[in-house]
């Protein structure tokens, strides 16, 4: 049983590692932090150029915001995706980056998964920051939601830290995770609303004469449901449908679950497989 | 006095894959078997390890000793057998694991101590003293990248030795610092020792398991062979060890056109017993078994003693002691006998050699025929060279007062 005093520890290897990996990422780069900015605003220049001059996508004006700034919309779902891309990748090569350490000290090994990517929530925490004074500025007021966007980041945690764990162990015993991954978070990219709206996604197709109920297939992926919580809550400024939350809390602590069971499960041999 | 450490009838089974192919593919392609050959590493070791104890690992390379410690660590699970520990553990594995190159020396003392299970306040209270101990007080805010690899561990050994363990495991860490520092860190053993600390030690270093611990485990290929206090268990190897030597047989080149054969050399003690080991001061006798397959006239035998190194110690010939028979057949033994073998402890090889008079024709050359250790004898002599020069010291002091 784990004592008191090993959870405080526990907790502050925690913060220690997370602080490492923070440290170690802008050590040495003349911009630092602010690096983490500059990403998502490159990748939100290139899609508005892309989507909206380009390809001419429309957006519906904020519901009853009334906002109306695709860079705006689209950060919206790009920054709770970067969270998950960038967490699932840092936390699917933890166990990896850190053999030498698995192999040489006995700690709990999923604080290193856990710590990867809790780094990331840093950074997604400071991005929503600066988001969120420049949605003030274009006029949405935003604040009193920001306690729901709080909760909202704490439920995608969980769901990402879910799949880290369940992938960094995967990845020890078969390192083609990793290059399956890549695949997949790019086909998940395009599944889910980000650079466009969820309305342009039929309710239903026409198959072998059958009426495929797309749109429901298609919200079964929980980003759908937390991209389009995030709109609601910073783009729209409306609460989103309960039972989508329900629906986001139930995956994500189904994701969890599997994956500390799948983690423990394999965890014993790791430190003769890495 | 109860048991720090109890191991009971612990296996742990490693596997050797032919080819490790970790891609799904292959996986796939084999239906999931993957080809592999069971290795024990541990074989139903049972031990207990009372608490204030050093106990000390000997044995083989490979025998599983590292793989024992790990074990008692948590970081490898047995297959089979159970273990089970009082107290706080701190495993001096690799010093340094987990430091970050690019973080300075402060950053990593508190990341490292985390990861051995300190909280904050504890190493804000011990922090001096581990950099003190580290002696690194003037790098502690540069990165740990900058630092030279003594540097590394000592910082590491410092913050794992401060944590406080219960028991201590200790793995072959300690070869990478100065002399200095070395000693500070027997020190501190002895400190942590006399605090009634359980440490567990895995060397080579059979010196320091001797002065060191009060019982010593050998392990020999997995299986625990002996148990028992530090200099009966560490004699009881070394005598295992040398046996094995003797078998080795001819360790190094052989060449030579083979009208007398050197067929071996022996190193005798002082009751004519073929030995590999000696005393510093014993008398000894190296003896060559020589066959002549045909008459050879005037052979001159030559006898060497090398380091392992290949330092060339001494190279008497019986030519130079005017010792040559006119002619020999059939077969025979010369002896070098030496009444006080004055090198110093330390393994050596012997080479013996026939040759004709002028040293120009070699019938047969062995090279490292023999290879023996000598222990400590008289005179007394540890502190460091090859050979003694068997000279008595004799202080005089000046009389200030005549
Ligand atoms: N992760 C591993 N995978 C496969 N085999 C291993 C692994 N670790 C150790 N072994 C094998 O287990 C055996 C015991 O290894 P171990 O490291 O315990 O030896 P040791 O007694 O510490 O040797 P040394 O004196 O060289 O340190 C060896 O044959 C080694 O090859
Ligand atoms: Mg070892």
């Amino acid at each position: 049983m784990a004592t008191l005093t090993e959870l405080s520890n526990a907790r502050e290897l925690m913060v220690n590692l997370t602080l490492r990996e923070l440290r170690g990422k802008y050590k040495r780069s003349l911009l630092g932090w602010t690096w983490s900015l500059f990403n998502p605003l490159v990748t939100m220049a290139i899609f508005t150029v892309v989507f909206l001059v380009f390809l001419r996508v429309r957006i519906p004006p904020g519901d009853p915001s009334g906002m109306n700034v695709f860079a705006f919309y689209l950060l919206c779902g790009l920054l709770p995706w970067n969270f998950l891309a960038n967490g699932m990748n840092g936390g699917m090569t933890a166990l990896i980056n850190n053999a030498t350490l698995i192999q040489k000290v006995y700690f709990p090994r999923e604080i290193l998964v856990a710590a990867n990517v809790a780094s990331w929530l840093v950074s997604l925490f400071i991005e929503l920051a600066v988001f969120a004074v420049a949605l003030l500025i274009a006029g949405n007021m935003v604040l009193p939601w920001l306690p729901a966007v709080v909760v909202l980041v704490a439920v995608q945690a969980v769901f990402v830290v879910g799949l880290a764990l369940l992938l960094s162990v995967l990845n020890v015993y078969f390192r083609d995770v990793q290059h399956l991954m890549a695949i997949l978070l790019q086909l998940w990219f395009y599944s889910t609303p980000i650079v466009y709206p969820l309305t342009v996604v039929p309710t239903t197709v026409e198959l072998f004469g059958f009426d495929l109920p797309l749109r429901a297939i298609y919200e079964l992926n929980p980003m759908v449901g937390f991209v389009e919580a995030y709109r609601d809550l910073l783009y729209d400024l409306r609460v989103p449908a309960v039972g989508e939350i329900a629906y986001l809390l139930a995956v994500s602590v189904a994701a969890l679950g599997v994956g500390l069971v799948v983690f423990n499960r394999l965890e014993p041999k790791l430190a003769e497989e890495l | 006095m109860s048991a720090a450490v109890t191991v009971d009838a612990v296996s742990k089974r490693f596997r050797l894959y032919q080819e490790r192919n970790q891609s799904l593919k292959a996986t796939l392609m084999r239906r999931g078997r993957s080809r592999y050959e069971e290795h024990w590493a541990l074989r139903d070791v049972s031990l207990e390890i009372p608490s204030g104890t050093t106990f000390g690992f000997i044995g083989e390379n490979g025998s599983g000793k590292s793989t024992l410690l790990k074990c008692i660590a948590k970081i490898l699970r047995p297959d089979s057998g159970h273990i089970s520990v009082e107290g706080k553990v701190s495993a001096l594995l690799e010093l340094g694991a987990g430091f970050h190159p690019e973080l300075s020396g402060r950053e990593n003392v508190y990341l490292n101590g985390s990861i051995l299970g300190l909280g904050r306040k504890e190493l804000d209270r011990k922090f001096d003293d581990i950099v003190a101990f580290a002696g690194l007080q003037r790098f502690i805010d540069s990165p740990v990248k900058n630092y030279s690899s003594g540097m590394y561990v000592r910082l590491g050994f410092s913050v794992a030795i401060n944590v406080g363990p219960d028991v201590l495991l200790v793995d072959e860490v300690l070869a990478v610092g100065d002399e200095q520092f070395q000693r500070k860190c027997n020190e501190k053993f002895l400190q942590l020792k006399a605090d009634g600390i359980t440490i567990v030690i895995v060397t080579h270093d059979l010196a320091s398991v001797r002065s060191l611990c009060d019982v010593v485990g050998w392990v020999d290929e997995g299986r625990l062979r002996e148990v028992g206090a530090a200099d009966e268990v560490v004699d009881a190897y070394l005598d295992h060890v040398h046996v094995g030597r003797a078998d080795e047989g001819g360790l190094g080149s052989r060449w030579g056109s083979g009208e007398v054969v050197v067929e071996r050399l022996e190193v005798l003690n002082v009751s004519g017993e073929p030995v590999t080991r000696a005393r510093t001061g014993d008398p000894v006798t190296f003896r060559v078994h020589y066959a002549a397959n045909q008459p050879v006239e005037r052979p001159v035998f030559a006898m060497a003693v090398h380091t392992l190194q290949g330092v060339e110690l001494t190279h008497p010939t019986t030519r130079q002691s005017g010792l040559v028979p006119e002619r020999i057949d059939g077969n025979g033994v010369v002896d070098l006998v030496v009444d006080r073998l004055l090198l110093l402890p330390g393994t050596y090889d012997a080479s013996a050699a026939v040759t004709d008079y002028a040293a120009l024709h070699t019938y047969d050359h062995r090279h490292r025929a023999v290879r023996f250790d000598v222990d400590p004898g008289t005179p007394h002599e540890t502190d460091g060279g090859l050979v003694s020069l068997g000279g008595t010291w004799r202080v005089a002091p000046l009389r200030s007062d005549q």
